[in-house]
Formats: structure tokens, C-alpha cells, sequence
């Protein structure tokens, strides 16, 4: 094997300078912790690193803004004096840049230090593994609430100059981004445990693009035979198995907007039933990937 | 109960008392007792002696199954975050991230460590400058060599400057070459550095250069724990080479039968005469012969014996009476 740049000219380079003791001071877990989520962050966009790594996301953010910009757009030309688009169904409609964003990012930020087995070096650290998760997670739910906030926000300034009103604009906007949040949480946690299940990076990507685009593809056909049928009540509780419809829903029970499928979340139970279902979906999810890594750091 | 604990070290770094641990097929470690003093400590133990396994709960990542450790005088199942802040780890296996810098990975677990950011670079820059990785360090890990790989790993091993760090195997899959360099390296975190080193190795010969002190463990048992001195100058011997200037048969024979009757153990091995150190009068006995049958004194070498032929004999005998757990 060949290791030329190990010989000759290092050895004085090592004897030259001596060796200094550091005796500064050393920051706690909330550092630590802020440290992996402030990476993370800039990781999902690629910022801080090689261009190649950036080149992907930075095309799903904008593919994300460009409806956005576009309606915006019309609306300051033509002055409309209503909504093209509400706020709440943004999502529903981009669903596909969303799950590709998801499916790239998530692997690259949860399942690498897996595969490579960096997670070596951090639990050699002062830090503790379920820190780890949440924090990795937090990152990626931040990074998606991003993704998905963005487009809202270029909507609210359009609508804003085109002359709207903008006390309820700011109502809208406001329960569209309680809505992103929501979802970014959804998809990071799903998403997490998927990615944190294979290191294989194309496996997890595959994995997590099947099963939010397969999800929502059933529930949109389920929901159009159960409508078909006149089964309305069996069209709304469908929703529940994507993450979009189940957000969706969640978002009329709670926002009180207009569902983006042909059902939404049937009445006030259906309402709770959407938000329970929610909860149940994330914890179970969290609960699962901070399983899957104390089973990684117990060996 | 300890074997050796209080004799030979006064204060320890280390220190575990009948540590077990059994997974449901092997039994890793066996009611190990053994105390690590500052400086360099080489564990020496075949593949599956169960050195990384000790390593492991002695970070606190691994609970034991019977027993106890502490380290830095703090308790391995209560403490393991506080011990996790002052050492440092260099994993075995292959642990680093291809699409990163040296420098970027290694700032980053400086952070990790709880140094602040500009604390974090200055001592990334110093550490991987004393590992030796120069110009390299700003390309991703993933084109480096294994020697360089080795650098990185212990890198940030050292980089938050710890007061004690765990190595294990750091010359693994190195060439000769590379393998000198890591172990003059090891030397200096442990002098020069100031930090006290738990180097593994399955290699016996390879550490008795670096360590001041070798533990040597077999199926999770102690075999033996002394000073690297006392494990290579306790059975040392000589090399005596004559000639006779008469140009007489058989110098060599005739000093050896006169060795031995001197009461010395003797034996010829090639041209020369392999002589057993008793004391320091031995020498003088040698010198006091040759000059007597008026032969040359081409060579007198202290051969000094190599652990692996301590760890024959004691494999073969003590291994077993060490073994009982009482």
C-alpha cells in the first residue's frame, strides 16, 4: 500500500512545535446538543460542505418556491382578491418534491453515521445517545419545516401586495405554518426510523420514497372508491394512513381550512381521531429509533 | 480478590476488581482484577481475549456483568458521562465518515467533546499536525490511505486533550513502517504529551518498545501484569563470542565446559555460547574465564528475552493457577 506523504519531511515538522495542555473550559450537553442540531441543519441544505452536496436540495427548495413565485406573480399582476391557492393545501400539492427532499436527506443524515460507524466516536463522548437522536431528528424536522414553510411565506408577501386582507392572511399563514410544522415533525420521524433501520443509503432512500408516495396513492384511491361508494365516513378516516392526508387532516380539525382530499377528518371525533392518530404515529416512531440506536451503542 | 492490586502501582488510573462479562454464547471477561498505572500500559491479549470488550465498560458503554471499575477514580455504571469527558477512545474498527475533511470531522468532535468553537479549531489544527497529517487533512477522509485513517482516529482520540486515552490496536493493518511511526507516536502522547495510554495489541513484541507497563490477558482472565522491564530482564541471557588467538580447535567448547563447571548454564547455539544471567557476578565470571584460557572476547551481548517467550511460559503454567476465580 502506498502511504507517501507519511515519511520524510513530517517528522520535523512533529519535533518543531510541542504539545499544548488545554485547560479552557468545557461546555455541557446543551453545547453538544446545539452543536449536532446546528450541523444538521446546515447538513440538510448542504451549506458548509461541497457543492455536490448541495446541488440537491438547493434544486428541491427551488422547485418548492417556483409555484409559489409564479402564483404570487399573477396575483400582483392581475390583482386578484382572493387566494389562487390557500396555504394549507401547498403541501398536499408539492407532496412529491417533499418526499424526494425527505428521502435523500434522511438517509444522509441519520443512517451515514451508522454505516460508517461514526456513532463510535460519539458515544465515546460525553454525550448520550437518545441526545444524539433527538438531535439528528430536530435537524431534520427543522430542515423539512423549512422546505416547507418557505413557499408559505413567499405566498403571504404576494398576497399582502396584491392588496388582501391582512389580518386574515396572517390568520391562514399562521395555521399553515402550525401545519408544516406538524408535518415536518411527521415525516422527520418516520422518515428517521426507516432511515435508522438500513444503513444501505439506496435502500432507506427507495424505502422512505415508497412508502410516503405508496401511502398517499392508496389512501387517494381508497378515498375516491369509498366517495364513489357514498361511504364518506371510510373516505375521511382513510386519510389517516399518509402523513399528508393525516396533516391534511389535522389542519381542518384544528385550522378549520379546507381539505386538500376529497374527505377530510369526519367531525369534531374525526378531528381528535386525525390528532391522536398523529401523536401515536410520532411518538411510536421516536420511540422506536431511540430503541434501534441504544441497541447500536449497547454493542 | 486482588492478586497483585497495591504492590506494584500505588495510585491507579484504572482500576477493576473481579470485572465479569458474559454474553449469552462467550464469557468476555472473567473475574478480571487489574490496576493501570500513569504512562503507557500495553493489554496484550489475543483476538477475542476480550480487550475491546474491557475498553468498552470501562468508557461506561457497556454494563458488566459482575464486579466493579472505576476510572479516574469515578465509577464506570454511575459516572460514565463525566469519565466519557476526560478520556478519549480510538476504536478498533473503521469509524470515519468518507464525504468529510479530517479537519472538519476532527473540529466537529471537539465540539462534541464540549470545547468551544474556536477552541475546537485551534486544537484540531495542533492535534492533526502532531499525528502528522499536513496538507491532506482538507480532503475527504474517504481517498486516505489506512496509515492516514489511523492519524484521524487518533486525532480526535486525543483532541480534547483528555488525561487518559484508550488505543485500541492503533497499529492494525499498518505496514512495518507505519506501524514504528504509530507506535513512536504512542510513546509520545504518554511522555511527551502527558496523557497515560491503555494501548491494545494482539501482538506481544510490538509494545514492549511502547508500554511502560503490559497487562496480559487471555479468555477475559489476567495472565500477568508487570513492568515491561521486569517482563523482558527476567530471564535475560548473554551471547559470548571467542576465538582463540594460538589458533587452537574448539575455543568455544572449551569455554563452555569451563562455564560450566563454574556452576553457570551454558549451551552453544550456532558459533556462539548462549549463557544464563544469574546475577551481576555473572558477567565477571565470563570475563574472569576468557582471560584465563587466553581467548579473544569477540562478542558479549545481553539478549534480552522477548514477552512472547514470558507468555509461553506462563500460558502453559500460570494461566491455569491464575484462572480460578476464587
Amino acid at each position: 500500500m502506498a502511504i507517501p506523504p507519511e515519511s520524510g519531511g513530517r517528522r520535523s515538522v512533529i519535533h518543531d512545535i510541542g504539545y499544548s495542555k488545554y485547560d479552557g473550559i468545557r461546555l455541557g450537553e446543551g453545547y453538544t446538543w446545539r452543536t449536532l442540531y446546528e450541523l444538521g441543519v446546515k447538513h440538510c441544505y448542504g451549506l458548509g460542505r461541497a457543492a455536490k452536496y448541495k446541488v440537491l436540495p438547493m434544486l428541491m427548495l427551488a422547485i418548492m418556491l417556483l409555484p409559489a413565485l409564479i402564483i404570487v406573480g399573477v396575483q400582483v399582476i392581475v390583482s386578484l382578491d382572493e387566494q389562487v391557492l390557500p396555504y394549507s393545501r401547498y403541501a398536499v400539492i408539492m407532496l412529491f418534491v417533499i418526499s424526494v427532499f425527505v428521502a435523500v436527506q434522511a438517509p444522509a443524515l441519520i443512517s451515514r453515521d451508522l454505516r460508517y460507524r461514526v456513532l463510535t466516536l460519539y458515544l465515546a463522548r460525553p454525550l448520550r445517545i437518545d441526545t444524539y437522536v433527538y438531535a439528528r431528528l430536530s435537524a431534520l424536522a427543522t430542515g423539512l419545516f423549512v422546505l416547507v414553510g418557505l413557499p408559505l411565506l413567499v405566498l403571504y408577501v404576494g398576497s399582502l401586495l396584491s392588496g388582501l386582507s391582512p389580518g386574515s392572511e396572517t390568520v391562514d399563514l399562521l395555521g399553515a405554518l402550525g401545519g408544516a410544522a406538524i408535518l415536518a415533525v411527521m415525516l422527520a420521524a418516520t422518515a428517521t426510523v426507516i432511515a435508522a433501520t438500513t444503513t444501505r443509503r439506496g435502500f432507506a432512500i427507495a424505502a422512505i420514497i415508497t412508502a410516503l408516495l405508496m401511502s398517499y396513492s392508496i389512501v387517494a384511491t381508497v378515498q375516491g372508491i369509498a366517495d364513489e361508494q357514498g361511504a364518506t365516513e371510510v373516505a375521511g378516516y382513510a386519510g389517516l394512513f399518509s402523513p399528508f392526508t393525516l396533516v391534511d387532516g389535522i389542519q381542518v380539525a384544528l385550522f378549520d381550512t379546507e381539505a386538500s382530499t376529497s374527505a377530510g377528518p369526519p367531525g369534531a371525533l374525526g378531528g381528535l381521531v386525525f390528532v391522536a392518530f398523529a401523536v401515536v404515529i410520532v411518538a411510536g416512531c421516536v420511540l422506536v429509533s431511540l430503541w434501534r440506536y441504544r441497541k447500536v451503542a449497547g454493542r | 480478590m486482588p492478586l497483585w492490586h497495591g504492590t506494584i502501582f500505588p495510585v491507579s488510573l484504572i482500576v477493576t476488581r473481579g470485572l465479569t462479562k458474559t454474553f449469552p454464547q462467550v464469557v468476555a471477561l472473567d473475574s478480571l482484577t487489574i490496576d493501570v498505572d500513569a504512562g503507557v500500559t500495553g493489554l496484550v491479549g489475543a483476538n477475542g481475549a476480550g480487550k475491546s470488550t474491557l475498553i468498552k465498560i470501562l468508557l461506561g458503554l457497556l454494563p458488566a456483568t459482575a464486579g466493579t471499575a472505576s476510572v479516574l477514580d469515578l465509577d464506570v455504571t454511575r459516572q460514565g458521562t463525566e469519565i466519557r469527558s476526560r478520556v478519549g477512545y480510538m476504536p478498533e474498527h473503521d469509524c470515519l465518515p468518507p464525504d468529510v475533511s479530517a479537519t472538519e470531522l476532527i473540529v466537529h468532535l471537539a465540539r462534541i467533546s464540549g470545547l468551544p468553537p474556536d477552541a475546537a479549531r485551534e486544537r484540531s489544527a495542533d492535534v492533526l499536525r502532531h499525528v502528522g497529517l499536513a496538507e491532506e487533512r482538507y480532503r475527504p477522509i474517504g481517498g486516505y490511505s489506512t496509515g492516514m485513517r489511523q492519524r484521524v482516529k487518533l486525532a480526535q482520540a486525543i483532541v480534547h486533550d483528555p488525561e487518559l486515552v484508550f488505543l485500541d490496536e492503533p497499529t492494525n493493518g499498518l505496514d512495518p513502517l507505519g506501524r514504528d511511526d504509530m507506535l513512536a507516536l504512542i510513546r509520545r502522547i504518554g511522555t511527551e504529551f502527558g496523557i497515560a495510554v491503555l494501548v491494545t495489541s494482539h501482538l506481544l513484541g510490538e509494545l514492549e518498545r511502547t508500554s511502560d507497563n503490559i497487562v496480559v490477558i487471555d479468555a477475559g482472565r489476567l495472565l500477568r501484569a508487570s513492568s515491561t522491564a521486569e517482563f523482558t530482564q527476567a530471564t535475560g541471557s548473554l551471547t559470548v563470542e571467542v576465538l582463540d588467538p594460538a589458533g587452537e580447535a574448539n575455543p568455544r567448547d572449551r569455554l563452555g565446559e569451563a562455564l560450566a563447571a563454574r556452576g553457570l548454564q551454558v549451551a552453544p547455539d550456532g558459533g556462539v555460547l548462549r549463557i544464563e544471567i544469574e546475577d551481576e557476578a555473572t558477567y565477571d565470571v565470563v570475563r574472569d574465564q576468557v582471560a584465563e584460557l587466553g581467548l579473544g572476547l569477540v562478542r558479549l551481548q545481553q539478549a534480552r528475552h522477548r514477552i512472547e517467550d514470558i507468555f509461553m511460559v506462563d500460558a502453559g503454567t500460570q494461566g491455569v493457577a491464575h484462572g480460578d476465580p476464587t
